[in-house]
């Protein structure tokens, strides 16, 4: 393997590096007053990332062709598919932060920071290499490179006391995650002899000793934490509700798709001859969080903070595709994760259009009573997205929800599958609390001010993937994400 | 490996554990101040690299030694960002008492 087939195979990573430096040299000279232009060059970085990847989606590529730097790195369909999700999510938040910004600014904050951009852009490059990861040292950077730059979008409103709060917690938690991922992954250096993938795959096969397994159960417990996933969830609700809206859609959206790429690749190849050992972990950990976001979210009065309980129910859904630990499970779950980040980002661009005249975002309840009478376009958007999230036909979810369950029932993992749905059903409770209180409550007339042709934008785009049309995607996306599961399962 | 006198790699790996769990330990229970939490998080990085590179050493591998480095770089700039973070969160609060992280609940 050459230096130059290396270099073209990380060639979107290699785009964002460049352009995420260049970027930062005009932040620092132009300073704030050059933010839009930022934010538009870095979505544009972001689509011309994208566009490399379509040939080797297409084609599905996989195997030994797809090393790049002897077996440091990897760029098979797997990871391209992980990484298009990435692009297209981190390119939704590009588009809804200058308007939400630029109405937040007052005495305290100014507008958009020329940096916003910037952490977006080095936070994508960092996923892009952690799903492409072919060793833990590689996996390691490129998770620390996603959070470092996490954590400071979270508390990117300085003046903000919530903001400030939800960075510290990110940062805590984020941090003892990595700690425990990085004592698992030295466990797992020292029982099989490398830090390869395919070097440790080897090293596991067989009768496994403890000390391997403490790794694995480490290793495992790590990215959990990273994916929100029951019981390493409790920072998520608060991480959510405290962080701008904008970049609580970022997180919700690019970084689970990473973490979740990641998990997959771990759990099924790294630890693919061990599948015993991890598969209940998986399942405890699907179910658990199925229904503890299912159940947290029922009280929660905060939107913020209720989407915040959804995105760890969707989760538990996703890792439920794992657990059944084959191609099709992998498969479904890519597929959900697909139709989650289309839900979760319109999810969060309408609650970045609840505002009031004087450009107040309002998050509760109580403000978004009879929404349907003042603004019903928002209103049925959000009647959308919510039917959606709880899986009801003929909507998209209900395809996502539909294919995971598929897996697991032909998996013979019946049982398991009928606790999720009754969990699903009980979710449904606060789904549809969102459409009983926008359409048949007292109008209270809070939701007046108007929103951006973005926000606009970006809603009914999620808003017809999420609707019955979104199924005419339904054959391409399978047939991705068969290529994607394919390329995880070949094995090397 | 030169000889250290009857001392193997699972005399590493305790201490390396003993050091993991204290600082596990000291993010959990401590209720003093956010510092505390940040020295805490050091002290996980470290049992790990204590373990990367006893592993290294006694596997006679370099990977562990590199990967020990790398830690270390990464553990430099979490700590400047995790302290850059502590003062925007001081200057909201005034305080960075752990009980008084609590403007979210629920």
């Amino acid at each position: 393997m050459d230096y130059a087939s290396s270099f073209a195979l990380i060639a979107p990573e290699l785009l964002l590096t460049a352009s995420g430096l260049v970027l930062l040299l005009v932040a620092a000279f132009g300073g704030d007053k050059m933010a839009r232009p930022i934010a538009i060059l870095a979505a544009a970085t972001l689509f011309g990332a994208g566009i490399m990847l379509l040939p080797g989606l297409h084609s599905g590529v996989m195997g030994l062709d797809t090393y790049a730097f002897g077996t440091l790195m990897r760029a098979d369909a797997f990871a391209l598919f992980a990484k298009a999700m990435i692009y297209l999510a981190a390119i939704g938040c590009l588009m809804i932060a200058p308007p939400y910004f630029a109405q937040a600014a007052n005495g305290n904050e100014r507008g958009m920071r020329a940096e916003y951009p910037i952490l977006v852009l080095f936070a994508v490059l960092g996923m892009s290499i952690m799903v492409s990861a072919s060793d833990f040292m590689t996996l390691y950077l490129g998770l620390e490179l996603n959070s470092l730059a996490a954590y400071v979008l979270a508390s990117v409103m300085r003046n903000d006391a919530k903001s400030s709060e939800a960075g510290l917690k990110y940062f805590v938690l984020g941090a003892l995650a990595s700690g425990i991922l990085l004592y698992g992954m030295s466990l797992l250096y020292g029982f099989t002899g490398s830090t390869e993938f395919g070097a440790v795959r080897a090293g596991l096969s067989g009768e496994m000793g403890t000390g391997a397994l403490f790794g694995l159960v480490f290793v495992l417990a790590g990215l959990a934490f990273k994916i929100a996933a029951v019981p390493f969830h409790m920072w998520t609700p608060d991480v959510y509700e405290g962080a701008p809206t904008p970049v609580t859609a970022f997180f919700a959206t690019a970084p689970k798709v990473a973490a979740v790429a990641l998990i997959a690749r771990v759990a099924l190849e790294v630890f693919g001859e061990q599948a015993a050992a991890w598969q209940q972990i998986v399942m405890f950990l699907a179910l658990a969080s199925i229904v503890v976001g299912a159940l947290g979210a029922i009280g929660q009065d905060n939107l913020k903070r209720l989407l915040a309980y959804s995105s760890i129910n969707n989760v538990g859904f996703i890792l439920l595709g794992l657990a059944v630990a084959n191609a099709a499970g992998a498969s479904a779950m890519m597929i959900y994760l697909f139709i989650y980040v289309a839900m979760s980002l319109g999810s969060f661009v309408a609650l970045l259009m609840l505002r009031g005249e004087d450009g107040t975002l309002y998050e509760t309840f109580d403000d978004i009573k009879g929404l349907s009478s003042t603004q019903p376009v928002i209103a049925w958007a959000l009647l959308l997205l919510m039917f959606s999230l709880a899986g009801i036909p003929p909507l998209l979810g209900f395809y996502g929800k539909f294919v995971i369950f598929q897996a697991t029932v032909e998996a013979g993992l019946v049982a398991f599958g009928a606790i999720a749905i009754a969990a699903s059903v009980i979710g449904a409770f606060y789904y549809i609390k969102f459409v009983k209180v926008m359409f048949f409550d007292e109008p209270v007339d809070r939701v007046t001010g108007k929103s951006t042709a973005a926000h606009w934008a970006l809603l009914l785009i999620t808003a017809v993937i999420i609707s019955p049309l979104g199924y005419l995607l339904t054959p391409s996306l399978t047939d991705l994400a068969d290529k994607a599961a394919d390329a995880l399962f070949l094995v090397s | 490996m030169t000889d250290l006198g009857g001392i193997g790699v699972e005399h590493f790996l305790v201490v390396g554990a003993i050091l993991f769990v204290l600082g596990v330990l000291g993010i959990f229970i401590n209720r003093k101040n956010v510092i505390v939490i940040l020295m805490s998080v050091e002290l996980i990085l470290l049992a790990v690299n204590i373990n990367l590179v006893a592993f290294s050493a006694f596997m006679n591998d370099l990977t562990g030694q590199i990967f020990a480095m790398l830690v270390l770089t990464v553990a430099a700039a979490e700590a400047a960002i995790g302290l850059a973070i502590l003062v925007i969160y001081f200057r909201n609060r005034g305080t960075i008492a752990v009980d008084d992280v609590n403007r979210m609940k629920g």
